[in-house]
């Protein structure tokens, strides 16, 4: 069965530098780091000490809050440094790989038979529940909830984003071993969306409601397709997997290893030849940074798209749910005139002397320059024309500016993540911190509700 | 390196850093980044940003206002002449109204209001910024170009600058200035001229350079706005054709007279998607509406030519538009973003009433020949209850569907029965 979903409001950022469809195998990192920043919300509690030698799926640590759910190597080696930051809080764990990978071999589980709560413990106890997020919250799933539905987006539409109907090729075994398995999780239904004219891997699954979606940016983001297709109620929790991610879990359940492999595409304008490359969770950036060289030495490497991604520094690591780097030029320099001269190199939703407008599919190379100064909200009308959720951006930011518990609920912030506020916050005249306000909302919610 | 080496932009770079964080950091700012656009790079968030930021939101609402501001300093001078030597018979817009003799009029009538407001308006800006602490915020740029325009030309400058004094800090600062204020700081400033000095900003000798001065003499000129005329019941006396109303060839506010040139810049900030079309749109059909129902009042017989109300309630009803101040406040006053209503729903009323009643004032309170101002600055106190009702609207509808839905229990609750939502 499926449905059809049309995105009209949104907005197209068109960057140069996609990556070229052609996979390398990246050098080996001597290093793997997990980054805590990625499990936002999770409190770790270490389960090997530092000096000690893990296998690729070995646990590393758990979640205070939830004991069971455990966070495993993604390759063998040497547990080399805990990195502490304030309050001896742990950032990150590096791990010195082996030259001989040795990975821990779960039994194997039968998906077709195997009921919930044995599903549920294995991809637990196998270092696949991380994958598995939740919302409202935008965090980690909870294990104990019972999830409405449970949404995989198939269709990318961020600038420069890993093109996953490239990179899941021949990946349909895992998928649907993934998907049977997640299915049992949920009472509801499994939805699946693919591009409307897209040659997707995904849509050969059996056992899904199969959604094609079409419509510029943010139709991919699974919080738009959320809220088209089934918007999430106060007291309901859906979950989320991104398609790579499917991937891994897919082959766990098929081979009883963790395998942090994973194709990334290296893309953005300071990079020389953007392409993808085939590596792991954790591994060192400058592994395939280098490869395909670099322009100039003031550049900003990013762990994800240039909408919600995170800085990093070149010689950083992959990031856990990552499956695209980007490079683009610092933008730390002053322009002459900028507030008021026309503008032809640069995007904007506003016709304002910018003119992008007129030509809608010309490739643009971005800094990371905010072009303007942080400023009260003052231009409104404006988020709306991006925003196509059924939800009033500016007030919902607002509310959780002043922190007003009953209004972030009744205004649905249930339903949203931070990356739904990507393109608001692009567009913001204002200059305003969109994703940080939401999260720091979710946060606070989550707290005072749980 | 020697110090000569350096750029000018590198020499105000090492300045900023100089004042960072001292008293004056704010005024050194301000300056700055009007001449080059800030270094600053994203923290959080999305990496990359759209190219428009309030400079330039502001800036599109001064390119807008500028073709109105050039027809002014000709119109100062045009009234001036007309009122001295009479209208000219045969009109030519090279030789009676884009002369020198008529700009120069308005360089020495229209430009000191323009330097006064935006001097004495920056300068509290800038003495708030630095008392506080704050970035100087761009709000006053339009305001201060608004002011000059939405004041008859007489208007003494020390007037002026009381009013924008007391506009910028009761009706800005106050709440926390630029977009935090509930009323259009141009208009607040607008209301006080209007209420503290009512004998400099209304009657027929402050629509015309000096015709105050010479009131009572023996070469004593006046010029009164047509909405004068019709509010006296004097429709008949004028001397204005449609044509002449519509390019705004007639005595008014200095910016106002121009229907032709507000309607280019109207359609200039609905293009660069600046300003709501919606608010314009719905402002527009306001008008018409309320002017529709006059003139039907009066074809049905139940107003008589004795009535006061006649002169007005007579005047063809899309003519409302292009005389006073109406598309001046619809297209550069009831867009303001920040007293305005927000949402797109929100806007279609809150522009609709701002036409009706505007219309409404002009002709029910001849005393307030002019009722946009008052009739926007009413909605602006009112756009916050319309879009709590838009927006209630959208929580309704978030709670009928939760209670249509069934709510999953949690699985430690060990119970796969389904529970129905108790919680609204």
């Amino acid at each position: 069965m499926s449905k059809d979903i049309r995105i009209k409001k949104g907005l197209n950022i068109n960057l140069v530098g996609a990556a070229e469809q052609t996979t390398s195998k990246a050098v080996l990192s001597n290093v793997y780091a997990i980054r805590l920043n990625d499990f936002h919300g999770v409190t770790p509690k270490m389960l090997v000490k530092q000096g000690a030698e893990v296998k690729a799926g070995e646990p590393l640590f758990y979640n205070k809050n939830k004991e069971n759910m455990l966070f495993v190597s993604p390759v063998s080696g040497e547990l080399v440094e805990i990195v502490r930051g304030a309050r001896r809080r742990i950032l990150s764990l590096k791990i010195l790989a082996d030259k001989e990978q040795a990975s821990v071999s779960n039994d194997l589980l039968n998906v077709e038979s195997a009921s919930k709560e044995e599903v549920k413990a294995y991809l637990l106890k196998g270092g696949c529940w991380p994958f598995v997020k939740q919302r409202p919250y935008d965090i980690i799933a909870d294990p104990d909830t019972n999830p409405k539905a449970i949404f995989v987006s198939g269709y990318v539409t961020a600038p420069l984003a890993a093109d996953l109907n490239y990179v899941l090729q021949g990946k349909e075994k895992e998928l649907q071993a993934a998907i049977t398995a997640l299915g049992k999780l949920t009472p509801g239904k499994v939805h699946v969306s693919v591009g409307k004219s897209e040659n997707s891997p995904l849509a050969g699954l059996s056992g899904v409601e199969l959604h094609k979606v079409s419509g510029p940016h943010p139709a991919g983001l699974v919080g738009t397709q959320i809220n088209k297709i089934d918007p999430i109620n106060k007291g309901e929790a859906v979950w989320t997997v991104t398609p790579q991610d499917l991937v891994i879990i897919g082959e766990l359940l098929l081979t009883g290893k963790f395998n942090a492999e994973r194709i990334v595409a290296l893309a953005g304008s300071s990079v020389k030849a953007p392409k993808y490359y085939k590596t792991k969770i954790g591994t060192e950036i400058s592994t395939f940074l280098y490869s395909s060289g670099v322009e100039g030495d003031n550049f900003r490497v990013i762990n994800g798209d240039v909408l919600t991604g995170s800085k990093s520094a070149p010689d950083g690591y992959l990031g856990y749910y990552n499956n695209t780097v980007t490079a683009i030029p610092e933008g730390d320099d002053y322009e002459l005139f900028g507030w008021n001269k026309p503008v032809f190199n640069k995007i904007s939703a506003t016709r304002a002397l910018t003119f992008s407008w007129m030509q809608p599919n010309k490739k643009y190379d971005l800094t990371t320059n905010t072009n303007g100064e942080h400023r009260a909200f003052v231009v409104t009308g404006m988020y709306e024309k991006v925003f196509p959720l059924d939800i009033f951006p500016m007030q919902l930011l607002k509310a959780c500016m002043v922190k007003d518990l009953d209004e972030m609920e009744q205004l649905g912030l249930y339903e949203v993540a931070p990356e739904d506020f990507s393109l608001t916050e692009f567009v913001c005249v204002s200059k305003q911190p969109h994703q940080q306000i939401i999260r720091e909302g979710l946060d606070l919610l989550h707290k005072e509700i749980g | 390196m020697s110090d000569k080496k350096l750029t000018f932009k590198k020499r105000l770079h090492i300045l900023k850093h100089h004042y960072r964080g001292k008293k004056m950091a704010p005024a050194f700012n301000a300056l700055h980044t009007f001449l080059f656009a800030p270094d600053e790079t994203t923290h959080s968030g999305s990496h990359v940003r759209a190219a428009d930021d309030l400079k330039r939101t502001m800036n599109t609402v001064i390119m807008a206002l500028v073709p109105v501001l050039l027809f002014s300093m000709f119109n100062a001078g045009y009234q001036h002449f007309s009122a001295i030597n009479g209208f000219p018979q045969e009109f030519s817009l090279m030789n009676d109204f884009l002369t020198w003799d008529n700009f120069w009029i308005g360089i020495i009538k229209v430009l000191p209001l323009v330097v006064v407001s935006y001097g004495v308006g920056l300068l509290v800006e800038f003495i708030f910024a630095v008392i506080k602490g704050h970035e100087v915020e761009e709000g006053y740029l339009v305001t201060g170009m608004l002011v000059p325009l939405i004041v008859p030309i007489d208007t003494p400058l020390w007037m002026l600058a009381v009013a924008v004094v007391f506009g910028v800090v009761i009706g800005k600062e106050v709440f926390g200035g630029t977009g935090m204020n509930i009323l259009n700081p141009a208009l607040t400033i607008r209301a006080f001229l209007f209420f503290a000095y009512p004998t400099w900003m209304s009657g027929d000798k402050v629509w015309v350079y000096e015709a105050v001065e010479r009131a009572g003499g023996p070469d004593a000129i006046s010029g009164e706005t047509i909405l004068g005329y019709l509010a006296q019941n004097k429709g008949a006396e004028m001397s204005y054709s449609v044509s002449d109303m519509f390019f705004g060839f007639i005595p008014g506010s200095v910016g106002e007279t121009s229907a032709f040139l507000i309607l280019l810049g109207g359609l200039f900030l609905i293009f660069s998607k600046i300003a709501s079309w919606r608010i314009m749109l719905s402002a527009v059909i306001g008008s018409l509406v309320m002017g529709l129902i006059f003139n039907g009042v009066v074809d049905a017989g139940w107003i008589g030519e004795t009535s006061k109300f006649y002169g007005l309630m007579s005047f063809d009803f899309w003519q409302h538009l292009i005389v006073g101040g109406l598309a001046f406040g619809i297209v550069y006053m009831a867009t303001d973003p920040v007293t305005g209503a927000q949402t797109n729903r929100g806007k279609w009323f809150y522009g609709f009433f701002i036409g009706f009643l505007s219309v409404m004032i002009r002709v029910f309170n001849p005393a307030y020949p002019e009722g946009v101002f008052l009739a926007i600055l009413l909605m602006n106190v009112f756009a916050p209850t319309i879009d709590h009702y838009v927006v209630r609207g959208n929580v309704k509808r978030r709670m009928k569907r939760l209670k249509n839905a069934t709510i999953l229990p949690k699985d430690s609750a060990g119970k796969a029965n389904e529970l129905h939502a108790e919680t609204v």
